[in-house]
Parts: structure tokens; sequence; C-alpha cells
């Protein structure tokens, strides 16, 4: 008997797969496809070139003063020459290893907070979040400890964004939590005073909160009581941020299933060992992207202190380009300011997406 | 009350029982919310008084004395701070229609080009998302106005689309059209067209609904539309005398001028309020599951039916709530104008008035009502709208 042997099968048509398929597919697939592909073409044509052309290859980097900048692109000298100021503002020179530092113990501390790995995270990150403060504010404002005294109007650049960020937001949280935990309060007055405080704060544009607190605070406090200048931005950035967060923790707070809240009742829990031991563990978990977001967004916003006359990233950029040595180069000067809030708030917004992506347990089609 | 048992529920202090500390923590709250306002009221007195300012709002009849760059409304400087109040409220309105408008425009497009099969045009969308969302606001403003339009070259050399509109380091020039007496009867002619239609498309849907025949509403209305309009403009004539911007001396004359303040302001927020809007339409669309474009197909829908009755109600019910805080977004950014010195309400009040007359107090709690009425009324319009909308469900 003979066995039927099948012959080796033929190989798709050429058309049908590889990038000719792909790009038939993608780029060709009607007629109005063609059309977009060609006005995509065409776009990236007219933008791409001239600003490359622009940016790199007319481009001056060296030299020291703006004679060196004599071939019509970019001149990225003037950002070479001002970068270390509109990172560290008016910090002293030869203090700058203090910011630099608490840079550093930053990074190093909270790196365990983002291991799988790590136990007992909750534990330690609340104490962290508790020493590391005192700790910057000793290296960052001296006084103490045989480091000399940095005044805070001396403070400015990329430094200055990052501690109004950070603090507005590390300020914000606890505030914000109470607040989420007060609006789904059973308590009615509690309820009210809740909601009035974030409706209040979330309606009203930052820059209205902080012309207040430069010139509305001062007048609420008693006599011969004054903050400096960067405190009370500080106090109108947490108030601000403390609503927005409540908000986010509150989409937390509900995303918890009444379940868990029953359960932990009928362990015996009261309201604070409830909340602290079984609810906001899993709420906050579920809201860090949001969190997140909402610092972004404060990331960007702190450009607006400006206003108040603080000497952040921008502000700092801001008065370079105004500078009759370097007049002609705002356009270099906020391309770079824009780059650089862009690679810290194009990166957090990959964690947060990373961490959504981590979360979503949900199924996808 | 005995229970089974017999025992008795051990009735415990006041601090045990649930009511009796829910009660004591309120007292304690609002007590504590008293206190801190009343603190601060005492101060503020305190101080009003040591600095001899007299608090109240007399001021808003004072006369302003000073000129202000761009105004909706007729104003000299010997007007009222009242009347400064309202001309800075209206420009705020301006720079938020406008830049709603664009911004909506810009996003709707982007959103969909993300969307979009081809695999280019959803890249360059991806690509001005990502780009313009994580640039602040505020930079993106001084950009377009320090970097860009104050580089702008003088009159003479504007640059000129087709003659008609011209752009200057003093803003940009557009034609300004005057009413002429056919204004009315082509204005009639377009609400009695829009009428029209509106009434088309209810009888149009009844029909469909009673006998399924289909009617072309929307070929109809815009013969309505082409036709009526066009009628009172054969017979009566222009409803528009439009005056072009001419270059004599140093400057233009004539038309209407967008003041740099202004464009740049309007171009910022559009371009970046539109990248958020883009993803919530991009996300609004690819909410709805797939198995409704398959079961719209399977009932035999054409692709058009498909979107128009299937994939787009589904889509704006989550569009719209994120749409509109975009919106309240935007109305908030545009107090960003005062850096820039474009004279709007936080600007001209928030900063001028109170610069001139000190009331601190009231200039900046009028302009935060202002904003806080704004967000509020858009927010409870936004709820009713949720609760119509509401899947309900069971």
């Amino acid at each position: 008997m003979t066995t039927h042997t099948f012959k080796p099968s033929l190989p798709p048509p050429s058309m049908s797969v590889g990038p000719v398929a792909w790009i038939r597919a993608n780029l060709f697939s009607s007629w109005f496809n063609t059309l977009l592909t060609f006005a995509a073409i065409y776009l990236i044509w007219v933008l791409i070139p001239p600003a490359i052309r622009w940016a790199f290859i007319d481009a001056d980097w060296n030299g020291t003063s703006r004679e060196a900048c004599t071939s019509g692109g970019a001149c990225w000298v003037f950002i070479k020459v001002r970068f270390w100021q509109f990172m560290y503002g008016f910090y002293p020179e030869e203090l700058r290893w203090r910011v630099n530092l608490t840079v550093l113990l930053a990074i190093v501390g909270a790196l365990p907070l983002f291991l799988k790995a790590m136990p007992k995270k909750l534990p330690y990150g609340l104490a962290f979040g508790l020493v590391y403060p005192i700790v910057a504010w000793i290296l960052l404002f001296g006084g103490m400890f045989g480091l000399a005294e940095v005044q805070t109007s001396q403070w400015g650049g990329l430094m200055l964004t990052l501690v109004i960020a950070t603090v507005g937001i590390g300020g914000a949280m606890p505030l914000g939590i109470l607040l989420a935990l007060g609006r789904r309060s059973h308590m009615p007055a509690v309820r009210v005073i809740c909601v009035t405080f974030i409706e209040f704060w979330r309606g009203v544009p930052l820059i209205t909160v902080l012309f207040m607190s430069s010139v509305m605070l001062p007048l609420f406090l008693p006599e011969g009581m004054s903050f400096d200048k960067l405190l009370r931005a500080l106090i109108a950035v947490m108030l601000f941020e403390a609503a927005y967060i409540a908000e986010v923790v509150r989409g937390g707070l509900q995303a918890i299933p009444k379940g868990q809240y029953e359960a932990a009742g009928a362990m015996g829990l009261g309201y604070w060992r409830m909340m602290g031991l079984v609810i906001l563990p899993q709420a906050l978990k579920l809201v860090i992207p949001g969190i997140v977001n909402t610092f972004i967004a404060l990331f960007k916003d702190t450009s607006l202190v400006i206003i108040i006359g603080l000497f952040d990233l921008f502000n700092s950029i801001h008065q370079a380009t105004v500078d009759p040595g370097w007049l002609g180069y705002s356009t270099e000067g906020y391309v770079f300011a824009a780059l650089v809030f862009w690679i810290f708030c194009f990166g957090m917004s990959r964690y947060s997406m990373h961490v959504e992506r981590r979360l979503d347990r949900g199924h996808k089609r | 009350m005995p229970n089974s048992t017999g025992v008795k529920p051990s009735s415990g202090s006041m601090l045990t029982d649930p009511k009796a500390r829910a009660l004591l923590f309120q007292v304690l709250s609002v007590c504590a919310v008293v206190g801190i306002g009343w603190y601060l009221f005492h101060n503020t007195q305190t101080n009003l008084a040591q600095r001899g300012i007299t608090s109240g709002f007399a001021f808003l009849n004072n006369t302003a004395g000073f000129g202000i760059l761009q105004s909706l409304i007729e104003f000299a400087p010997t007007d009222t701070y009242g009347r400064v109040f309202f001309i800075g409220l209206l420009n705020t309105l301006l720079v938020s229609v406008l830049g709603i408008f664009f911004a909506t425009i810009l996003g709707f497009i982007i959103g969909i080009a993300r969307l979009s099969p081809n695999w280019l045009m959803s890249r360059l969308a991806a690509v001005y998302i990502e780009i313009f969302r994580n640039i602040p606001p505020l930079l993106q403003i001084f950009f377009w106005y320090f970097a860009v339009l104050r580089a702008m070259p003088a009159p003479r050399d504007s640059l000129a689309i087709s003659d008609v509109f011209f752009l200057n380091i003093r803003g940009l020039y557009v034609p300004e059209p005057t009413m002429t007496v056919a204004f009315w009867p082509f204005a009639f002619g377009v609400l009695l067209a829009l009428g029209g239609s509106w009434e088309l498309a209810r009888r149009a849907r009844a029909l469909k609904i009673t006998t399924g025949q289909e009617f072309p509403v929307f070929f109809s209305s815009l013969a309505l539309l082409v036709v009526l309009p066009g009628l009172s403009i054969l017979v009566f004539g222009k409803p528009f005398n439009w005056t072009l911007p001419e270059l004599r001396g140093f400057n233009f004359v004539g038309g209407m001028v967008v003041i740099p303040e202004l464009f740049a302001i309007t171009l910022a927020l559009s371009i970046y309020t539109a990248a958020f809007i883009a993803e919530t339409v991009r996300s609004g669309i690819q909410s709805v599951s797939h198995g409704q474009t398959e079961a719209a197909r399977s009932l035999g829908l054409r692709p058009k039916h498909m979107l128009r009755l299937v994939i787009i109600p589904q889509a704006m019910r989550v569009i719209i709530p994120p749409l509109t805080s975009q919106y309240l977004n935007l109305v908030k950014n545009s107090s960003l104008a005062a850096a820039i010195g474009y004279p709007d309400l936080v600007s001209l009040f928030a900063g001028t008035v109170l610069n001139q007359t000190g009331q601190a107090i009231e200039t900046i709690a009028i302009t935060m009502s202002v904003y806080l009425t704004i967000s509020l009324t858009i927010s409870f319009l936004m709820n009713i709208y949720n609760k119509r909308i509401a899947l309900i469900e069971r």
C-alpha cells in the first residue's frame, strides 16, 4: 500500500506577509487612507527637517557669550552658560552638594518602595515620609549642625520646582485623605465641612490662590507673625492640592466593595482601625495612578509661582531670556524649559500607566 | 429592652454610645471650624484697622483712572472699578469661549486621528498629545507670546494671507463686518431655516417610528440653510459690509485687531486643552465594547449608521463628563492670561484694581467667587445631565 504524502505547503503570497503587507494594510488600505498617509508625510516633511536643522545642524554649542552664536541656528551656548543657575537658582555654589545629597537621599530612600519583594512597605513608607522632610529641611536650609544657613530667597531653579511640587503633594496627602474620609462620613456636619472645603479649592484657579497667599495671608495672621514668601506659597499649594487628592482618594474608597467594610466591622474593628488596617491600604494602592497624575498637574502648575516672584525653573529661564546680554534667545530658553518639564511629566505619566496596567485585573477583548 | 438571655445590654457611659459620640464629634468639628474662622476674622479686623483700610465694596463706585488694553464694551479711564470688573469678566469669558471652541474642534480631530487605521496618522496624533499635554500651559503661553508673536515684524512688513489677514507685532488684523439694513432679514432667514430643520428632524423621527420610512433630514436641512438666507441676500442685498485692514503710514487702519496677548493665550490654551480632549475622545470611543460593533454589524447596519446609532451615542455618554471638566480647566487656566498682561478678570481686578485700592480681601473674594460660580454652575448642570443619561440597570 502506498502512503499518500502531502506536498510541502506553498509560501503565502508575498503581498500578504512581511513589511509590504503591513504597509498595504496600515497605510494604503483605501483611497482615503492613502490620502491620509500623504498628508502625514507632508506634515512630517514640513515640520521635522527645519526643526532638526535649527536644533542640531545649524546650532552653536561652544562658547561663553552671545558672540559665539553665528551660524543662525539655535544658540545652546545660552543654556550652557546659565545651566547651573537653572538647576539651583542662587543657591551658593560651594553649598550645592547639599542639594545633590538631598536628591540622592530621596532616591535611595524611596527606592525600596518601588521594589516588589520589599517587606513591610507601609511602615517603611510612613517612617520615610516622617523622617525625610526633616533631614531635607536641615540639609537645604541649614543653620544647624554647623551647616551654613541658606535663605529660601536664594533657592531657585529646578530645585525649587521640585521642592514646591514634592512638599505640595506630600503635605496634601494626609489632609486629602482626611477630607476624603470626611466626605464619605455618616456625620452630616463633618460631611458638609469637607464638601465645602473640597469644592471651594477645586473651583478656583491656582493663580488666585497664590494671589491670596501673597496678599491675604499676611492679613489673616496675628500682628508681628509673618511667613516667608516660599512658605506662604507652599501653604497655598498644599491646601489647593489637598482638595484634588481628596477627590482621587474618594474614588479609591468608593471602589472598595461594601463587604470589606462589613467584614472589618464584624471583626470588631472601630472606625479608625477599620480605615487604617483594612480600607485605606487597599484604596490607596488603587489610587496610585490618580495621585501620580495629580502630581504631574501640580508639577506643571508650579510654573505659576512666577506670579508671586519666586524663581522656580521656569521663572529662572524666563528672567534669563529678558537679560539684556542674551536678548533674542527666548525660543532656546523656552524649548529647554519645555524639554525639562516634558521629561519629568512624561516619565511620571509612563510610570502611572505602568501601575494602572499592573492593577488592572479586568479582561480586555 | 431585655434580650433573649435576659441580660440587659450594658448601657455604658455616653462615650461608648455611637450616637452620642457622633454628635460630640460633630459639635467639636463645627466648633473648631468656627473657632478658626473667628480667629482669622479677628486678626484681619485688627490688621485692617491698623493699616487704616476700610473694608466694604464702596470702592467699586470709585473712578478707575487707568486705561485698558482691550475691552468689549466702551471704557474710559473715568469709569468706575465696577465697570472694570465687568470688562475683566467679559474678557475672561471671551478667552474661555474662543478657547473652548478651538480646543473642541482640534481635540476631536486629533482624538479621531489617534484611532485612525492609518498608522502614520495615529502616531502623529499620539506625538501631538504626548508633547503638548506634558508641557505647562504657562510655558506654552509664554512661548507663543514672547518667542513667536513678539518676534513678529513691524506693521510695514506684516505677514499677509491673501491681503485679507495681516499678522505683525501689534497683533492679527482681520476684516471687520458691519451690519447693513439687510442684516435683519438675513438673520431672520437663518433663524427660520434652523427652526425649520429642527421641526423637520422631529417629524422625520416620528415618521420613522410609525412607518419606518427614512427621510433625508440632513440634505433637506442643508438646502433650507442655503436657500432661505440666500434668498434674503438676493432680495435685500449683502447683510454685512467687510472693511479690510489697510496699511496707512506705520499702522493698519480699518478691520479688527486681535491683540497678541489674546492671540497667544487662545492659541496656547486651545493647543494644550486639545491634547486632553483628544485623549478623552479616544478613551470614550474605545470604551464602547467591541461586542457592540459586532452586534451592530450582525444586524446589518451600514458603517455610517453603526457609528451614528450605536457607537457615538454610547461614546458620548463616556466623553461628556470629562469633556466638561476639561472646559472647566480651560476657564480656570484662562486666568494665566494675567502673566502676559492680557486684561482678564485676574489681571485687571485681582491685579491692577487691588494694587490701586489695596482692597485685597474684597477683590480676591469677588474674583474667586466668579470662578466658583462658573465651576459650581457647570458641575450642577453636569450632575443633572449625568442623572439623565445614566444607564438604568434592572
